[in-house]
Parts: C-alpha cells; sequence; structure tokens
C-alpha cells in the first residue's frame, strides 16, 4: 500500500483550462481563471497556493466536474470531465458541510449506503474511517455539538469511506487556528498515506503547502495562472516536525518569492 | 426541574390561589368570574355528561383539517415559489404585508358566499394558518447552505435525492417553525369565527353560554379551550427545543 | 431592489389582486362577490356618510385607546423584564403561552368586566397588543451587546446618559418592530370585538351588511381597513429599515 515515491503515470490532466463568469446584471465578464495547464501525478500531493481571488477554487471545482471551463480540457483517468462528477473524486470544501440532522457515524455512512454497499461492508468501512480520524468517541454525536475541526474531520471521514483515487481538498483548514491546522495537516498526510490516493490541496498558507505537498503550484493573482511549480523533495513519510529542515525555508522563501508581487496586486482589487 | 422552573410554577399557582381566593370571599362577583375549582367542577361534569363531545370533534377536527390542509399547500407553495425567484421578488411585498392585515375580516364575507357551514370556518382557517407555513418554506429553503448541493453533485445524487435527503432535513427545523405557527394560527382563526357565528362549535358554545348568563358552563368551556390549546403549543414548543439542541441552533 | 422596482412590483400585484377579484366574481356571481370598480366606487360614496363616520370614529377611539394601553404597559412590562433577569426567565415562556392563545376564548370575561361599551373594546384590543411588544422590547434589551455597557462604564457615563445614549439608540429597532406587531394585532382585537358585540364600530358595519347580504359594503369596509393597516404596517416598517441601517 505505500510506494516510496509517487509514479510518474499522470492521473489527471488540465490542458489550456479558462474560466470565464458570464456578465451578471450590470457587470462585465469576470476572467477568473487561466489558461492553466496542470499534469497531476499518480499517488501525488499536489498544493495550490495563491492570494485570494485568484482562482484556485475554481480550479478545484473544474477538476471535480462541479463546473465547466469555459475552454481548454479536463481528464480524469483517461476519460473527459464535462460538467458531472465521475466516480472516484472525492472533495472536502471549505465550508462545514456536514449534515446537521444525521451523527457522525450516519454523516460518514451517507455516501456509502446511497452507493447501495451491504449493511457489513458500511459497518466495516465507516467503523475504520472513523477510528482512524479519532471520531469513535465522537460517533454518536452530532456535528453541532462538535468543535470546528471535529466537524472537518466528519466531512473529511464522509469523503474516505468511498476510498476515492483522487482526493480534493479546497481551503479544509481555512477556519481553524494556526496550531490546530498543523496538526490537521498531518492527520491529512496520514489519510494520503494509508490510501495511496492522489490529492490536490488548496491553500492560501504557504508553510502549509510547503510542509505536506510532493509539489506546489504558485499561482498568480486574477486570472490565475502558475507562475512555478516547485518540487519539494520530501520523503513521503513526514509529519509536521519538518518545518525545522532548512529546506522548508528554502520552500516557502521561493514560493513567497513568487506570490509577494502577486498578493499585492491582489489586494488592490 | 429548575430553579427558575420552580419559580414559574410557584408564580403560576399562586396566581390560581389568588383568583380562588378572591372569587369565595366576594372580592370578586360571582357574576363576573367565578372560582377555579368551580370551573374546573363545572367542566368535569360537562365532559363526563358527553354532551359537547360533538362540538369538540368538531372544532378540534375543523383546526386539523386546516392546519393539515395549510402545512400541504403552504410548502407546496413555498417550494414552488422559492423555485422561481423573479416570481418571489413580486411577491415579497405581499408576504410582507399578508399579517399585518385582519385577514379574518373576510370571514362574513365567504359566509355570505358559502353559507352558514363549515366551509367558511375551514377557508379563513386555511388563509390564516397557510402563509406563515409558505413563508417558514421560503425561509427554511434559503438556509440550506449552498456547499450541501455541491456535496450532493459530489456524490453524484439525481435532483430527486437531493431534495428529499438534503434539502429536506436541512431545511427541517425551519418547517417545523411553519407547522407550530400554522396550528396556532389555526387555533385563533377557528375559535373566532365559532365565537362569531357559526352552526356549531366549542366557541359557539361559549358564546351561548355568555348569551344565557350561564357562566358554570362558559368558564367551563373556556378553560377546556384554554388547557387544549396549552397543551398542543407546549408539546409543539417542547419538539422545537429538542430540534434546536441537536441542531445547535436558537429555537424560535 | 431599487424603490422604483419595488412599487412597480407592488402595483403589479394590485393590479392581479383586482383581477383576480374579477375572475372570481364571474365564478360566484354577484350577490356573492361584487366586481371590484363598483364596489370601490360604492367605498368611495360610503366614507363620505354620517353613518360611515360615526362608525369609522368609534373603532379609531378605540383602536388609538387600546393602542396606547398595549404600548405603554407592554414597554413597561418589556423593560422590566428585559432588565432584571430573573423576571425575564420566568415570565417569558408564560407571555409566550398567553401570545399563542386564542383570546377570543377570554373575550367574555372582558365583556363581564367592562360592560358592552367601547370600554370592553379598548380592553380585548390591548390585551392582544400587549404580548407582542412586551416580548419584542425585552428580547431588544437581553440583546443588548455587554460591549456597549462596558464602553459606557469606562467613558464614565451616568446611569441616565447610559439609557438615553447607548441603550435607547441601541434596542430601538427591534422596539419598534415590536410596536409594529402590536398595531397589527391590537387592530384585529377591536375588530374582533366590534364584530362579537357591538352596536358601533367598522366591525359591526361588516357583520350588519353581512346580515342584511349587502356584500358590496362588507368588501368595500375590508379593503379599506385592509388598506389602512397594510399603509401603517409600511410606514412602521420604513422606520425600523431605516434604524437598522443607523445601528
Amino acid at each position: 500500500m505505500n510506494r516510496e515515491v509517487a509514479s510518474n503515470a499522470s492521473h489527471a490532466q488540465l490542458g489550456g483550462v479558462t474560466r470565464i463568469y458570464p456578465l451578471a446584471a450590470g457587470h462585465s465578464p469576470v476572467h477568473a481563471l487561466g489558461p492553466v495547464d496542470l499534469d497531476l501525478r499518480m499517488g501525488e500531493f499536489f498544493s495550490v497556493v495563491g492570494p485570494s481571488g485568484c482562482g484556485k477554487s475554481t480550479l478545484l471545482e473544474i477538476l471535480a466536474g462541479l463546473q465547466r471551463p469555459t475552454a481548454g480540457t479536463v481528464m480524469f483517468e483517461g476519460r473527459s470531465v464535462m460538467g458531472d462528477v465521475p466516480d472516484g473524486i472525492g472533495v472536502v470544501f471549505q465550508e462545514d458541510a456536514s449534515f446537521p440532522w444525521l451523527t457522525v457515524w450516519d454523516n460518514a455512512a451517507f455516501g456509502l449506503r446511497r452507493a447501495g454497499a451491504s449493511a457489513a461492508e458500511v459497518r466495516r468501512r465507516v467503523d475504520d474511517a472513523v477510528a482512524f480520524l479519532g471520531l469513535r468517541d465522537f460517533a454518536r454525536a452530532y456535528p453541532p455539538q462538535l468543535s470546528g475541526g471535529m466537524r472537518q474531520r466528519v466531512c473529511i471521514a464522509r469523503t474516505l469511506v468511498l476510498q476515492p483515487r483522487l482526493i480534493l481538498l479546497d481551503e479544509p483548514f481555512g477556519a481553524l487556528d494556526a496550531q490546530t491546522r498543523l496538526l490537521m495537516g498531518e492527520e491529512v498526510l496520514r489519510l494520503w498515506r494509508r490510501t495511496s490516493a492522489t490529492v490536490l490541496l488548496i491553500t492560501h498558507a504557504l508553510d502549509e503547502a510547503a510542509m505536506l505537498s510532493d509539489r506546489v503550484g504558485a499561482m498568480s493573482a486574477r486570472p490565475g495562472r502558475f507562475i512555478e511549480i516547485i518540487e519539494t523533495g520530501w520523503m513521503r513519510e513526514r509529519d509536521s516536525t519538518i518545518v525545522r529542515e532548512p529546506a522548508f525555508a528554502e520552500i516557502t522563501g521561493r514560493l513567497w518569492a513568487n506570490l509577494r508581487g502577486e498578493s499585492i496586486k491582489a489586494l488592490a482589487h | 426541574m429548575t430553579r427558575v422552573g420552580r419559580i414559574r410554577l410557584v408564580v403560576i399557582i399562586a396566581a390560581i390561589g389568588a383568583l380562588e381566593v378572591a372569587c369565595r370571599t366576594g372580592l370578586i362577583d360571582r357574576r363576573i368570574v367565578i372560582a377555579p375549582s368551580d370551573m374546573a367542577a363545572s367542566l368535569a361534569g360537562i365532559l363526563a355528561s358527553g354532551e359537547i363531545n360533538s362540538d369538540i370533534v368538531q372544532t378540534l377536527g375543523v383546526i386539523a383539517a386546516a392546519v393539515v390542509l395549510s402545512v400541504i399547500f403552504g410548502f407546496a407553495l413555498g417550494l414552488l415559489i422559492h423555485a422561481l425567484p423573479r416570481v418571489r421578488e413580486v411577491l415579497d411585498p405581499l408576504f410582507a404585508t399578508y399579517y399585518a392585515v385582519p385577514i379574518f375580516i373576510f370571514y362574513p364575507v365567504l359566509i355570505a358566499i358559502f353559507g352558514l357551514s363549515l366551509v367558511p370556518i375551514l377557508l379563513i382557517g386555511v388563509a390564516t394558518a397557510m402563509v406563515a407555513m409558505t413563508i417558514a418554506t421560503l425561509n427554511g429553503l434559503d438556509r440550506v447552505p449552498r456547499v450541501l448541493t455541491k456535496v450532493a453533485r459530489v456524490h453524484r445524487m439525481g435532483r430527486l435525492a437531493t431534495a428529499l435527503r438534503l434539502q429536506l432535513p436541512a431545511a427541517a427545523p425551519y418547517l417545523f417553525t411553519g407547522v407550530k405557527l400554522s396550528v396556532s394560527y389555526g387555533f385563533i382563526a377557528v375559535i373566532a369565527s365559532e365565537f362569531i357565528l357559526a352552526p356549531a362549535g366549542l366557541g359557539r358554545d361559549i358564546a351561548d353560554a355568555y348569551a344565557d348568563f350561564n357562566n358554570p358552563r362558559m368558564y367551563a368551556l373556556m378553560l377546556f379551550l384554554l388547557i387544549v390549546a396549552t397543551f398542543v403549543n407546549m408539546v409543539l414548543h417542547a419538539w422545537d427545543l429538542r430540534w434546536a439542541e441537536r441542531r445547535g441552533r436558537e429555537p424560535s | 431592489m431599487s424603490a422604483a422596482r419595488r412599487a412597480a412590483d407592488t402595483l403589479a400585484i394590485a393590479i392581479v389582486l383586482l383581477l383576480m377579484w374579477q375572475a372570481l366574481h364571474f365564478v360566484v356571481g354577484e350577490t356573492a362577490l361584487p366586481r371590484p370598480v363598483p364596489t370601490l366606487a360604492y367605498l368611495a360614496r360610503l366614507v363620505t356618510t354620517a353613518r360611515f363616520a360615526e362608525n369609522a370614529a368609534a373603532t379609531a377611539t378605540a383602536f388609538a385607546v387600546a393602542l396606547i394601553l398595549a404600548y405603554g404597559i407592554g414597554l413597561a412590562i418589556g423593560v422590566w423584564m428585559g432588565a432584571h433577569r430573573l423576571s425575564g426567565a420566568v415570565g417569558e415562556p408564560i407571555l409566550v403561552a398567553l401570545y399563542s392563545l386564542p383570546k377570543i376564548t377570554l373575550y367574555p370575561v372582558i365583556l363581564l368586566i367592562f360592560g358592552l361599551g367601547i370600554s370592553g373594546k379598548m380592553a380585548f384590543g390591548a390585551l392582544h397588543g400587549v404580548l407582542p411588544v412586551a416580548l419584542l422590547t425585552m428580547a431588544a434589551i437581553r440583546n443588548i451587546s455587554p460591549v456597549y455597557l462596558k464602553t459606557a462604564r469606562s467613558l464614565k457615563l451616568s446611569r441616565w446618559q447610559t439609557i438615553m445614549t447607548v441603550l435607547f439608540p441601541a434596542t430601538l429597532p427591534e422596539v419598534v418592530s415590536g410596536l409594529r406587531i402590536g398595531l397589527t394585532v391590537t387592530l384585529l382585537g377591536v375588530l374582533l370585538a366590534e364584530m362579537f358585540a357591538s352596536k358601533q364600530g367598522l366591525g359591526f358595519l361588516i357583520m350588519n351588511a353581512m346580515s342584511l347580504l349587502q356584500t358590496e359594503e362588507m368588501i368595500a369596509v375590508a379593503v379599506l381597513l385592509f388598506a389602512f393597516a397594510a399603509l401603517a404596517n409600511a410606514l412602521l416598517l420604513w422606520i425600523e429599515h431605516r434604524l437598522h441601517r443607523r445601528v
């Protein structure tokens, strides 16, 4: 289950993807993203960092099939993605998407039950995911009774149960404090290693991207385009202690060198 | 019971007790208000004799019918309008004003059209209660977090599944508030109708007892209605509290 | 949404309602539901008659007094229960329970106490209006952000100054909301009283017209009352919105 190095085989590709939001009443069209090219390798952990409003979330939604690009191609596992979410993709959103009317356990079981798995299979996989994410003591609780970090874990559990091959995370830790974020980052790494899935993480936090990823794409201000894609070269078995490594400072330094100017541009919008 | 709850109970009992004493000692004229114990005794007698059973059935039946119709049609209307934003914009002032005007004033008109029967009562009940349900439905559907629709698509759910398994449960607390309001308004409209003019029913009974100077009977019936209405409202309120706790929001 | 658009939409609704009225008239016939235009013409004539003036004055008087009572007592109760935590905690469920009761059930008691005259109508109307005013005023005071009070103390404001310059403006929008709803239900209370047991007033006019099968008069008076209530509500709502923008 654990591979030392992400293979070079391609899992998903974006080719010349552009997104232009059409005219809203009284406004000109918004060129939100692109053109963007991206080749996601099988099993890698890829982060996209950029200033607010640069279109990173749009990129994620296009890759997921939640939005259609205005131009360009999107491929996942050899098939074109156009406006429908393909099988095998899991998404964790920035907002709390836990269902307040279901217990934590039922939340996690939601997707698998809908797919018609047997009760035994559901129980096995959900118990596993719930335990893996440290939610076992809270399995019978309802999300509104839990903290923000716990609620995000519920959403991750719900995604994990379906064993997706590509996991998309849209600033999932945005609402959390800095220390919780670091710990949650470690959780995501554990998750990644365990599932051997390909992970795409959207974040505005440079340190998070630098710590977690095999590769980091620095995105320009709107319309977002990749300025540089940095290979971090980290070992697969990493945790948050790599922030002490000199290489970490180098990577974050390079990212900021790329992004500082872009962030200023974004602020001016 | 909490300390506040105990104090409240004491306050209520003390108030009833004070009324009892005031009536018994003649401080309050018996031709105006009779003692609570006499009210209760009279009610017990009337209920035992079974003479108002048909009225109970009629009144509560019409209320129930009005509420059920209001909830169903109010919800359906809310669903429809929510799907048509421009229509909703246009209707917005109507909804804002609906409960500001005395809709009930139309009851005599309905009697003139449909005659003196249960139909005008049912109609005015529905007219009063339905819009509250519609407004609550619109409110509830508004408050379904937009991220849930995205989750539905990630799970590749169709429109019907999304509506039934995500939107409906997400909106449920607000829908329940609508039901609560419909019950309240239904009670008020139906009883007011029976009071003013109706072929039969508990409200009519009270009006008749008043006209006959029959205080024991009148107060007994009033007591009955107040107990039933309070009981129903308390049950609904308790449910609302429980749901709200689970959802981590304030009950309305 | 712009004010012009809003006005246009309101006009559109009015037109649609009139058309629906006309359509309904075709369905149920002249005796049941007269046509809109003749009815409105009738209304225009009616308001000039002495008969109307007497009844309108009766309702207006009862309504005005009931409103003053409802506002006065309601505000007093609301302020007390809002400021005094324990009273608020104890009393709120009681008020809420009373609010959802069909108060018409209590009307005979009012009649027995006050008799059949105008004071009964005033009392019944006030009984309706007191509750929303009290409940919303109480909520407004409870919801005062503690940081306002801390600010007032740090600025060394006197008690009176705190109330007038901080607490009063802070609670005003919500209190006005309570006054608006109170107005609606007080009017309804007065009308109900007139419909049941009165020989005067607009509510009485409607019941009287019903017994004489004068549907035109019934609907004309109803429309007038609707218009009055809608305008009063719109006015208070406008005030409420202006206040909310300030806060």
